[in-house]
């Protein structure tokens, strides 16, 4: 699919002088909740192009920064046990953890492999029969699903030695507690295009009945995230809340029912720790009780380090949209690509990562 | 060595094994005269040498996997010595081929990466005129690790350095970017996509003599290889000085590795290039430049893509990318590696 007319230049500056124009002098405050709207915002320089009453905000669309502290020292306990491969997908080597990292666990001689599908654990468990082999389950509702077929295959194969420490995480209980949170005034969400190819419409619909606060999954073209923010403005205005799928060409409205059930026959929602947004009731996946036998948690032995946060680090704030990356203190100080400080300079779906990568010339 | 498929810890003993191998793999292979005379180290002669100023670099290839579209890790360590040889505006003559390989690499695979030398030298136009083998214990290594080092001579006149870019100079290069990086990372286990994007690993010496006798005042040349474009033009920057400005719409991309690197969640501008050349000349040159890059079938995708600019910021030298929108944002050095996104 030739995908250049969602880039073309003309339209994308005619994109963005038709929403200065609708939005005239009202103050707007979006708020995008996907890893690559938050890269993709800022590849395009959209913060310095569109007009100043116009608020973009990130927020917390990027998994590994979402992860709790606990989660990644629990990953790093795995990967310290003896006769243990930990699986992971790359974006979580760097992470750091209380006092180590998974990078850090492996140059000191663990075993940690980087994946780029938990079918990979599968074929390394396969191969090393003897090891426990551990695959680190991280991501939204769309990385849930593969992780889902994954365990399936591995049950019927009768594999023993996989299992995986599952930190899979949901969307909208996360959107639900930052619409709650009184410090913050969202106007409008850029809901995530990828999470909503698996969900369809339908799990953001209480944002505008119940918030009566608008929202627009969109694709991740600079025409695609434009249009979007068009039509949150529109309805901002208007007052007209409403979800809409401006992502046609890859979102169907009721999703993909198939990955839907894959989800609902391995996982089942669980009350998860996120970073900087703390406990949200049933807004993880955790495995039904037929598949405990591949819990990591719950299979083996192993011991978790006293969890310390990083000194200094507002990742949480961050993650929550509460402060710009460039708002805190070590940012491009203490804290850059380089030298990571916290998880949302780490990954690079993270909002302090994007933002300092992607820092505009005004 | 009939009575083996595969390479043994005595084929690197120093004894028959390791006489056999080389004579019927490498000298059979890639064997010039001067490699063929059996001595310990090669005697270099030649008319061009008394040019003066000689050009010399050396490269280590580690590249997993050893095969790949387009190519195997042969015509990379060819092409990235005699890549790094020419972009000091040298005619690569000679070249040295050091292989470590891994106990139990097979000796069709070797051959096959031997033939792909000798196949790229020739094409390159350089001898391959010592070498080295050694043989690790299996796990020890993966596969096979090549060391080249190249030695080419400087015509008079020709004056190639990143401290020579000024401001006003324009910045070329000679084709589309991310091809190599992408056609690697696709071979990669277990990464569902397929593609039809190959390497464009190719030896651009002669791409480079084109250029300079189009234009002999050109200023700075460099292969833009692992950390690609971005690494090339702030080194550049260093260098210089001066502040960078690229034209982001006026980069050469195929579809097929933008769509890639979309998907991966990769900066194109930070992924490896083979094949391509990064050339910066000055303003009144840049039409003759790119005229000559065109004439070459390794060069028709060249590109104008960016200015050199007097610095704007003291502290220190700034490369920028304009986007087709009237955005400019800073393009860094890519920091650690590139790894696929998750979701």
């Amino acid at each position: 699919m030739d995908l250049s007319i969602f880039a073309n230049p003309d339209l994308t500056k005619a994109e963005l002088s038709r929403i200065k124009e609708r939005a005239a002098d009202t103050n707007i405050t979006l708020m995008e909740v996907c890893g690559t709207h938050t890269v993709s915002i800022a590849r395009y320089g959209f913060r310095t192009l569109l007009p100043h009453n116009i608020k973009l905000l990130s927020g917390p669309g990027c998994p590994v920064c979402v992860s709790a502290n606990e989660d990644i020292d629990t990953a790093i306990a795995l990967a310290k046990r003896e006769k243990t491969i930990v699986c992971t997908f790359g974006d979580m080597m760097r992470v750091p953890g209380s006092s180590s990292s998974l990078a850090q666990e492996k140059a000191g001689g663990a075993d940690v492999r980087v994946v780029y599908s938990p079918l990979d654990a599968l074929a390394v468990a396969k191969e090393n029969p003897t090891y426990d082999v551990v695959f680190i389950g991280v991501g939204f509702e769309t990385t849930a699903p593969v992780v889902a077929g994954a365990a399936l295959q591995a049950q019927q194969a009768g594999l023993e030695n996989l299992s995986v420490l599952a930190i899979h995480k949901t969307m909208p209980g996360a959107l639900e507690a930052l619409v709650n949170d009184p410090n913050l005034k969202i106007d409008g969400l850029i809901l995530p295009g990828h999470v909503s190819v698996v969900t369809g419409i339908k799990p953001f619909e209480f944002l505008a009945e119940k918030y009566q606060i608008p929202g627009v999954i969109t694709g991740f073209e600079p025409l695609d995230i434009l249009t979007g923010i068009y039509d949150l403005v529109d309805m901002v205005i208007d007052k007209k809340p409403a979800i809409k799928n401006a992502y046609p060409r890859g979102v169907r409205d009721e999703g993909n029912k198939h990955a839907q059930a894959l989800i609902e026959q391995v996982f089942e929602p669980c009350d998860v720790q996120w970073r900087g947004l703390g406990l949200i009731p049933q807004s993880g996946l955790c495995f039904r009780p037929e598949f405990a036998h591949l819990d990591a948690r719950r299979r083996l032995d192993f011991e978790v380090e006293a969890t310390r946060e990083h000194k200094g680090c507002k990742c949480g704030e961050v993650l929550k949209g509460q402060m710009r990356p460039e708002a805190c203190a070590l940012f491009d100080k203490k804290c850059s690509p380089q030298n990571p400080i916290g998880p949302c300079m780490v990954s690079s779906e993270g909002s302090c990562s994007a933002a300092y990568r992607y820092r505009t010339i005004s | 060595m009939s009575h083996t498929d595969r390479v043994l810890l005595a084929h690197g003993s120093g004894g028959v094994m390791m006489k056999n191998l080389i004579d019927e793999v490498f000298y059979e292979g890639y064997g010039s005269d001067l490699l063929l005379t059996g001595d310990d180290a090669a005697v270099l002669q030649s008319d061009a040498l008394k040019e003066g100023r000689l050009a010399f670099s050396t490269d280590s290839f580690v590249v997993s996997p050893q095969f790949f579209p387009g190519g195997n890790i042969g015509r990379l360590a060819v092409c990235g010595t005699v890549n790094d040889v020419a972009t000091a505006g040298a005619t690569p003559l000679y070249l040295s081929i050091g292989m470590i390989l891994e106990e139990g690499f097979e000796l069709e695979s070797l051959k096959e990466i031997v033939k792909t030398i000798k196949e790229t030298a020739l094409e390159a136009g350089v001898s391959i005129v010592t070498g080295d083998t050694k043989v690790v214990e299996r796990g020890k290594a993966d596969k096979i690790y090549i060391n080249t080092s190249g030695i080419g001579v400087i015509p008079k006149g020709v004056e190639v350095s990143g401290h020579r870019i000024a401001p006003g100079d324009k910045i070329l290069v000679s084709g589309t970017l991310g091809d190599h990086g992408i056609a690697i990372i696709s071979q990669r286990e277990g990464l569902s996509f397929s593609t039809t994007i190959q390497s464009d690993a190719a030896p651009l010496n002669h791409l480079i003599s084109d250029v300079l006798k189009a234009v002999p005042q050109a200023k700075a040349f460099r292969d833009p290889t692992r950390g690609g474009l971005a690494s090339t033009l702030n080194e550049f920057a260093e260098q210089s000085g001066c502040d960078i400005v690229v034209e982001e719409a006026a980069v050469p991309v195929k579809a097929e590795v933008k769509a890639a690197c979309d998907m991966l969640g990769y900066d194109i501008f930070q992924v490896a290039n083979e094949g391509k050349m990064v050339i910066v000349v000055p303003p009144e040159d840049a039409k003759a430049a790119l005229s000559a890059l065109h004439a070459n079938p390794l060069g028709k995708d060249a590109a104008i893509i960016g200015e050199v600019k007097s610095p704007r910021k003291t502290e220190k030298p700034l490369v920028s990318l304009k986007t087709p929108f009237g955005s400019e944002r800073v393009l860094d050095m890519l920091v650690g590696e590139q790894l696929p996104r998750i979701c």
